[in-house]
């Protein structure tokens, strides 16, 4: 199968945070380079791709997390409607009419409601509709029935295929970070085809959105020389400051900032350079939010970048990308990958 | 299925031809005359010769959708509703643009980027762009031509007990009732017009009605259910499962009150659960027709709808089933009581 289909079975396929075990065996078969895979005890999926030659090798982490943002059912009302709470941050102005899939014993298909407008109060039109006042409605008459085939806890996740835009855009949901994944899987496919003395671990990582879980544990257990997270950045959109984002269409973001080890950094751009593979400097003053946060203190500390793919209208279901930036950000990793050896990694402890 | 295939095609008011075109062809073996006027409403006439009263079936065939107003030099499209549409639910959904169904997307600024107090104001229609993915306006422009309209590209799917979702179910709900009376046999006139323009103010159910000159009329409708958490008791306008909703008044008409009455009993007699639409606001058709030439004696009938104008709505099955129940056995009455009706 093709890494884009497998890419888009992935968005449309579940896995909320700590609850996405669904998508390890997709991601494994979609990534036949893999010489060994593995599961830990959290369920990040690590898939080895060995070295070439002998003696110790230089081990190098790619980290992508495969949890979404989603709902958690929190409580059944009297007409069988349901109330939700959020894992992950949610914009509450972008989950009205919205359909949902409520992960009850048998998947039940929902809408997100709130009441209708034409019984609000004048001027409520302007004000957003709270998160405490939506519900989804899953077409129960009764609370009786909404018991029986669905529990407080149940999980939650928007429903949107993908669609293809324009080009090689596309738009649905958890792109952030299933295109992570598949820049793994497409940097997978080239390093079958290329030399390189490193043994690369390609990680989907889990409970990113709730706090970087996944990434602490499997490095770990890992223990990379480096360590590379690709995560999703803002795309251009309207309404945002140049600044504030990176272009669509021109490759990954290449961070650069307190998470990010320079000589990496400066490996990486060379490298983009060298193969003529568009990028954008990303400056990261802030350097919380992805994988890459966790990875850099692992252990006694670990090398680290951060490589994002632009994306627009982040933590909603129809964020949008270019493929081709997915294909980019694999690419730059393997030829990265290949360059690297012993010599370079003892290098990064030398400032 | 019927109502999957009507609610699926695109017909902003205006543009209403997709869905003509599918009526027009679901109809075609049923009735005996099939015409279009100078607005674009399709009227079918089944037994045009027959004697007895001429009674006309209304339904619009119309959704609200999204113009394109404007392209941005970065190739977004810039929208602005036609017909009434809160701008809340346009976040973050999917459309399909204009007549070569670009497939676009209704994008907003994320979280992460936001202070906090703007998450408790609503997005304005300016902020609300369709992104297609196109380079910049050129290669929009190629693509989408102004005017042409956005719609949701919501599937139909039946879910739960017995209910339906999908875009549009206002009115495409009553086009489908239209549709199927047509199949049986009537001894007298039966005319369905499938009007244009209703949710920009009755455009064309006066044009219709004023060629179609029927005695009796009766308007099928999608209408408002507020039968939704949050909603006090009282102010439901019509629920769910409590069959169709028979109006009383709303914003544009008073229905004929012996024929209202009239189909209260029948419902009675025939054990078909109704309601009362307990709201008088909005208007329908009816409005327009009520006036016609002398006047017409009309009844609204509507099948109850959560979420109405927006990308997905709601209606239960066994509501659509008794609303069809109700006006076949309203025409069967008519049938029995011959010409003097």
């Amino acid at each position: 199968m093709e890494i884009k289909q497998v890419f888009k079975n992935l968005s449309e396929a579940s896995g909320v945070s700590g609850y996405e075990h669904g998508l390890a065996s997709s991601i494994q078969e979609g990534c036949p380079w893999a010489d060994e895979s593995r599961t830990d005890k959290l369920g990040n999926l690590i898939m080895l791709k060995k070295g070439h030659g002998t003696g110790p090798k230089p081990k190098i982490m790619l980290a992508g997390h495969m949890d979404e943002i989603g709902l958690i059912i929190t409580k059944i009302e009297k007409d069988g409607f349901l109330r939700f709470g959020t894992i992950g941050g949610f914009d509450q102005r972008v989950l009205l009419a919205q359909e949902v899939v409520v992960h009850s014993k048998n998947p039940l298909t929902g809408v997100i409601g709130a009441k209708p407008p034409h019984i609000q109060a004048p001027g409520e039109q302007s004000k957003a509709v709270k998160m405490e006042d939506l519900f989804i409605d899953v077409g129960f008459d009764s609370q009786a029935e909404a018991q029986k085939q669905v529990s407080v806890g149940d999980l939650v996740t928007l429903k949107r295929d993908v669609v293809d835009l324009q080009a090689s855009l596309m738009a649905g949901k958890s792109f952030d970070d299933r295109a992570g994944v598949a820049a793994i899987l497409e940097c997978f496919r080239l390093l079958a085809q290329v030399n390189h003395a490193a043994d690369v671990y390609g990680v989907a990582t889990v409970q990113e959105e709730v706090g970087l879980r996944g990434a602490i544990t499997s490095t770990y257990g890992i223990v990379p020389d480096i360590g590379i997270a690709i995560d999703v950045g803002f795309g251009d959109s309207p309404g945002l400051a140049e600044s504030d984002t990176i272009k669509l269409g021109q490759g990954p973001g290449v961070a650069i900032g307190p998470h990010v080890h320079p000589k990496v950094h400066k490996r990486m751009v060379e490298t983009a350079k060298e193969w003529n593979i568009p990028y954008s400097l990303d400056p990261s003053p802030y350097p919380g939010g992805t994988d890459a946060y966790a990875i850099q203190v692992a252990r006694g500390g670990v090398p680290t970048i951060l490589l994002s793919i632009p994306l627009r209208y982040m933590h909603t279901p129809i964020e949008t990308l270019d493929y081709e930036d997915v294909k980019r950000t694999g690419r730059l990793m393997a030829m990265f990958i290949a360059g690297v050896d012993n010599e370079f990694v003892e290098g990064l402890t030398c400032f | 299925m019927l109502l999957a295939r009507l609610t699926e095609a695109n017909g902003a008011p205006g543009q209403e031809g997709e869905v003509r075109e599918l009526i027009r062809t679901e109809i075609q073996p049923h009735v005996q005359e099939i015409k279009t006027d100078a607005l674009g409403n399709l009227i079918a006439i089944k037994n045009p010769d027959a004697p007895g009263p001429k009674v006309m079936l209304a339904a619009h065939m119309d959704e609200v959708a999204l113009m394109i107003v404007g392209i941005e030099s970065n190739g977004f499209l810039k929208v602005r509703p036609i017909g009434g549409v809160d701008p809340r639910v346009l976040v973050a959904k999917s459309v399909v643009v204009g007549s070569k169904k670009i497939a676009g997307v209704i994008g907003s600024k994320p979280i992460h980027l936001q202070r906090p107090p703007e998450r408790e104001r609503a997005f304005t229609m300016e902020e609300l762009l369709i992104d297609i993915g196109a380079k910049n306006k050129e290669e929009a422009e190629r693509l989408v031509s102004l005017g042409e309209c956005a719609y949701f590209s919501t599937k139909y799917q039946e879910f739960g007990e017995g209910k339906v979702k999908a875009k549009a179910l206002d009115d495409r709900v009553g086009c489908a009732l239209a549709i199927r009376l047509l199949q049986d046999t009537y001894p007298f006139p039966l005319v369905a017009a499938f009007t244009v323009q209703e949710e920009v103010g009755l455009r064309g159910a006066g044009v219709a009605t004023y060629q179609v000159k029927p005695d009796i009329a009766l308007v099928l409708e999608g209408t408002t259910a507020s039968d939704v958490p949050g909603t006090d008791d009282h102010k439901h306008a019509t629920s769910l499962g409590q069959g169709p909703a028979i109006t009383v008044m709303d914003r544009t008409s008073i229905p004929h009150p012996p024929l209202v009455q009239e189909l209260f009993s029948l419902a009675e007699d025939e054990g078909i659960k109704v309601q009362v639409r307990r709201n008088t606001a909005g208007g329908t058709d009816a409005g327009q027709i009520q006036m016609s030439e002398a006047g017409v004696k009309v009844a609204t009938i509507a099948v109850p709808c959560r979420y109405i104008h927006s990308p997905v709505s709601v209606l239960s099955k066994t509501d659509y089933e008794g609303a069809y129940q109700l006006i076949k056995g309203y025409l069967k009455r008519l049938q029995e009581r011959g010409e003097n009706a």
